[in-house]
């Protein structure tokens, strides 16, 4: 009755009644996109917070305590301490891609919106590539930290930038790999295909060990290409003092920072569509009854629930990890997860060919 | 303060030697400002994208001159002003001092400040390892241990502001034995903390030690051999990790070491991992030598009868003790007087820091970081 | 090695040498022994490669001002032995030279670029004889020799 799909459709419906259809397209769309700049700010406040407070559990600490009630505003506060920070842009830095780099990055993180369900029948783009939309998309992500560190006219950022673009550049590979053992076994590159083959049971228990050895490589895989610990290196704060963004302060590094957290998020989101069936609820096989009560969560706590355990996942690896080096990061990519999830690949392929899944 | 000019002794790439100056490295200031230096330090870095070719400490960021400040300080007073050079072994760094000026003095220290001495040396070995540990895995990228290492400093320090009044510059042990007598909970309070760190000691294996990413960071990296360590002048832990039996406590033993039985730890692959396990090791020989003296502290006077001015006949006096950094040497010269006419300090990590462009060639600027944790390096001892 | 043994061995090593009476009284009793700055560069190899010395670890290296004129001073040990000793060598403190045994113990680089700007002494075929701690500018002031003045940073007691 009042999950999102539903009130989309209202909305949509009442529009239509109101409004030609031109105008109805135009006000859904500044709706779309006024949802997604909130969401976009909700969740860098929720992961922020969140982060903080799971790190202080690990460091047997308190975490952030004082404003509002057991600290929850303390991102808020954050937020309105970057708003008013200056913003400054250093005097040898190339100007205009140095204010360029942290919006290329949040439009990066916010176009990944799009084709991610967040509940039963609501998503923004239901297109037919969705997932190849995804890692198109997020490729674009190593071009604003490479503008940032190279803008920046600093050795640091520098070193920073060239060693997040080795990273990502060679990780999007056994991300890619792995997405493709779901796309092989679904058959589809649409999100709601995806989501919608998983309503017997979830591609992680489906799928045998072929799937849980593409979902393991596939989770490694996301923390190095968004920059994680202990896949850090493009930060580094030990020994690049912050990375690509060193130069950067106030809103311009809140930026930066917000994209972060929101690409931790949406590279959950898929991990936990494509594996762990998005929003689709926990189901076993024919047990109708049993599915019938596991129907009455709603969805979108399905797809959030998983979601943000991923993220918790990730953030575990952070503060419990030390940091790989340069080289051993390279040499983890090509010598172990690439051959891995290649053969993988090919395992997957066969047994979706001689359907032995479930 | 910056040197506006980086000079490199190496003809082909600096362009004013004749050099075409063009070989694509890149220089690099870690420092003075920097997460991973731990303090004022400043390398410039050589570096052939990410290999490192060349480390060049600058120093004095945090040189207060302690030398030449002791020469108008009388004995008694100079002791203080120690405290400050390697912080984390304030209690180690008094004792040096006051051992040096009792050779002088020739007093008999009573047996209750000597153990009282051992005692607090012991737990400031404790401590500092314990800070050294979570800074180490700190600088490769792991925060938590950080927490985990102050849960047990914590303790220690509990306990040292109890009996000596302050948590970092201690100036507790004095010329003839310590400042004052212990504080009524100290056995208690300390037996407390050697339950607390033999309960949490796995959680240091289980969450740095044991880690694959961890060893794969230390192990064959920045490798000492015995000869340049010895060459390099280098003492404590970080000869130890090489091989060199080094411990001044061991061989050439002061107060009552000679009669205490612990081990001087060693290892000898000389990579940074070895370094590593000397510190985690000789913290459990800590342990081992407060255990033995816990409940043995003899009744008696904590300070020997020694004059209110402290005059020293003329001469030279030298000694030596085991910081937990290395060996510590203080130098006295002497005219006669009230105070010192001058005095050296042999600071550890003075000559520990001189092996790091030795060890730091040639491998990649991560493991710098790697190193500079293996090395401990602690910036005010190096500077004084 | 005992002290007599060093004495007799020393002298062997160089005739000139002088050895310090009393002038070391109660300290660990390590033998001290003067000798002249130019004798100090092929007695420190002799001392470091002798196989019945091995002085291989230089643990202290420094200088005293004692107004007329510099005195170096050299704490050296044996890992094998575990015997020490003490050299001393007095130089000229207006024109205060000496060989730089950085060759011989590496941790001498260090502690002579110290010593250089500390107290000014030349050190002769040192790699790379440069300011260590201080800032750039401070080449010729000489801020532990007993003469150095400060009026801004040193206050007297």
């Amino acid at each position: 009755m009042w999950s999102f799909s539903h009130i989309a459709n209202e909305m949509h419906e009442w529009l239509s009644k109101t409004f030609n259809p031109t105008l109805t397209l135009i006000i859904e769309m500044v709706i779309a996109g006024v949802a997604v700049i909130g969401l976009f700010a909700g969740l860098g406040l929720v992961l922020v917070i969140m982060e903080r407070k799971v790190s202080a559990w690990m460091q047997i600490r308190l975490g952030p305590n004082r404003v509002g009630p057991k600290g929850m505003l303390q991102s808020l506060a954050d937020t309105v301490k970057l708003l008013v920070k200056e913003g400054l842009t250093p005097d040898g830095a190339d100007k205009f891609l140095f204010n360029l780099a942290p919006f290329i990055a949040m439009i990066v993180a916010m176009l990944l919106m799009a084709p991610i369900a967040f509940a039963r029948d609501f998503q923004l783009w239901d297109m037919n590539i969705g997932v190849l939309y995804v890692s198109a998309v997020s490729s674009i992500m190593v071009i604003s930290i490479l503008i940032a560190g190279w803008s920046s006219n600093n050795k640091y950022s520098l070193m920073g930038a060239m060693r997040s673009g080795a990273q990502i550049v060679s990780y999007e590979l056994s991300a890619g790999l792995s997405v493709l053992a779901i796309v092989v076994l679904t058959g589809s590159l649409q999100v709601s295909d995806i989501i919608q083959s998983q309503k017997d049971g979830w591609w992680i228990f489906k799928g045998h060990i072929p799937v849980i050895i593409a979902f393991v490589t596939f989770i490694i895989a996301v923390t190095a290409e968004t920059n994680r610990a202990p896949f850090d290196l493009a930060e580094a704060e030990s020994e690049l003092t912050a990375g690509f963004h060193t130069e950067y302060s106030g809103m311009k590094f809140a930026l930066f920072f917000l994209a972060e957290y929101v690409n931790v998020f949406i590279v959950c989101a898929i991990g936990a569509t494509l594996f762990l069936g998005g929003w689709m609820p926990f189901h076993i096989g024919n047990w109708t009854d049993f599915n019938h009560v596991m129907d009455y969560i709603p969805s979108s706590i399905w797809f959030f629930g998983k979601t943000f355990f991923l993220i918790f996942v990730i953030m575990w690896f952070r503060w419990t990890f030390p940091r790989l080096r340069i080289d051993q990061l390279l040499n983890l990519e090509w010598k172990y997860l690439l051959p891995i999830s290649m053969i993988n690949l090919v395992v997957v392929t066969a047994m979706a060919i001689l359907k032995w899944h479930f | 303060m910056y040197r506006q000019t980086e000079i490199i002794n190496d003809a082909s790439q600096n362009p004013s030697l004749g050099g075409s100056g063009e070989t694509g490295d890149l220089i690099i200031n870690v420092g003075p400002q920097h997460p991973a230096t731990h303090g004022v330090l400043h390398l410039v870095i050589t570096l052939n994208g990410e290999t490192i070719k060349k480390v060049e400490p600058h120093l004095g960021f945090i040189h207060r001159s302690i030398e030449k400040m002791c020469e108008s300080l009388s004995y008694r007073q100079f002791i203080y002003v120690t405290s400050r050079m390697d912080y984390l072994s304030s209690h180690i760094n008094n004792h040096a001092c006051a051992l040096c000026v009792e050779k002088g003095l020739q007093v008999e220290i009573p047996p209750r400040a000597q153990v009282i001495r051992v005692l607090m040396d012991e737990l400031t070995r404790i401590a500092s390892h314990e800070l050294w540990w979570g800074a180490m895995a700190m600088d490769l990228g792991a925060f938590t241990p950080f927490f985990h290492a102050f849960r047990e400093r914590e303790s220690i320090n509990d306990i040292m502001e109890e009996t000596c009044g302050a948590r970092l510059t201690m100036n507790y042990i004095v010329p003839g034995g310590v400042m004052q007598d212990l504080h009524p909970n100290f056995q208690n309070k300390v037996k407390a903390f050697m339950q607390l760190y033999k309960r949490k000691i796995h959680e240091y294996d289980e969450l740095v030690t044991g880690n694959i990413i961890f060893q794969n960071r230390m192990k064959n990296i920045g490798y000492l051999s015995p000869e340049d360590a010895i060459s390099y002048g280098c003492s404590g832990p970080t000869a130890r990790g090489s091989g060199v039996s080094c411990d001044i406590r061991k061989i050439y033993p002061y107060e009552i070491y000679d009669k205490l039985e612990f081990d001087e730890v060693l290892e000898t692959a000389g990579d940074s991992f070895a370094r590593y396990m000397i510190r985690i090791r000789e913290m459990q020989q800590s342990i081992r030598i407060i255990e033995q003296l816990i409940d043995n502290i003899p009744e008696g006077d904590f300070q020997a009868k020694t004059k209110a001015v402290l005059k020293l006949p003329k001469g030279d006096f030298y000694s030596r003790v085991e910081t937990a950094r290395g060996e510590l040497g203080v130098y006295i010269v002497s005219e006669g007087g009230t105070t010192p006419y001058r005095i050296k300090f042999r600071s550890p990590g003075f000559s520990n820091l001189s092996v790091l462009d030795h060890i730091a060639r040639g491998s990649k600027l991560g493991d710098l970081v790697a190193m500079m944790g293996t090395l401990d390096l602690v910036i005010p001892d190096i500077d004084r | 090695m005992l002290n007599e043994e060093l004495k007799t061995k020393i002298t062997e090593l160089l005739p000139a040498a002088t050895f310090e009476e009393g002038g070391d009284p109660i300290a660990i009793g390590w033998l001290t022994i003067q000798v002249e700055p130019g004798d100090w560069l092929s007695l420190a190899q002799k001392l470091r490669n002798d196989n019945s010395l091995l002085f291989d670890y230089l643990f202290c290296l420094t200088c005293i001002d004692w107004k007329t004129h510099l005195t170096m001073v050299y704490h050296l040990s044996s890992t094998r032995y575990r015997h020490n000793m003490v050299v001393k060598s007095k130089l000229d403190r207006n024109k205060p030279e000496i060989e730089s045994v950085s060759a011989i113990w590496r941790t001498a680089d260090f502690h002579e670029r110290e010593v250089y700007e500390m107290f000014g002494v030349n050190f002769l075929n040192h790699p790379d004889l440069r300011l260590l701690i201080l800032p750039d500018g401070w080449e010729g002031k000489n801020p532990l020799r007993k003469d150095f003045e400060d009026a801004v940073n040193m206050i007297k007691l």
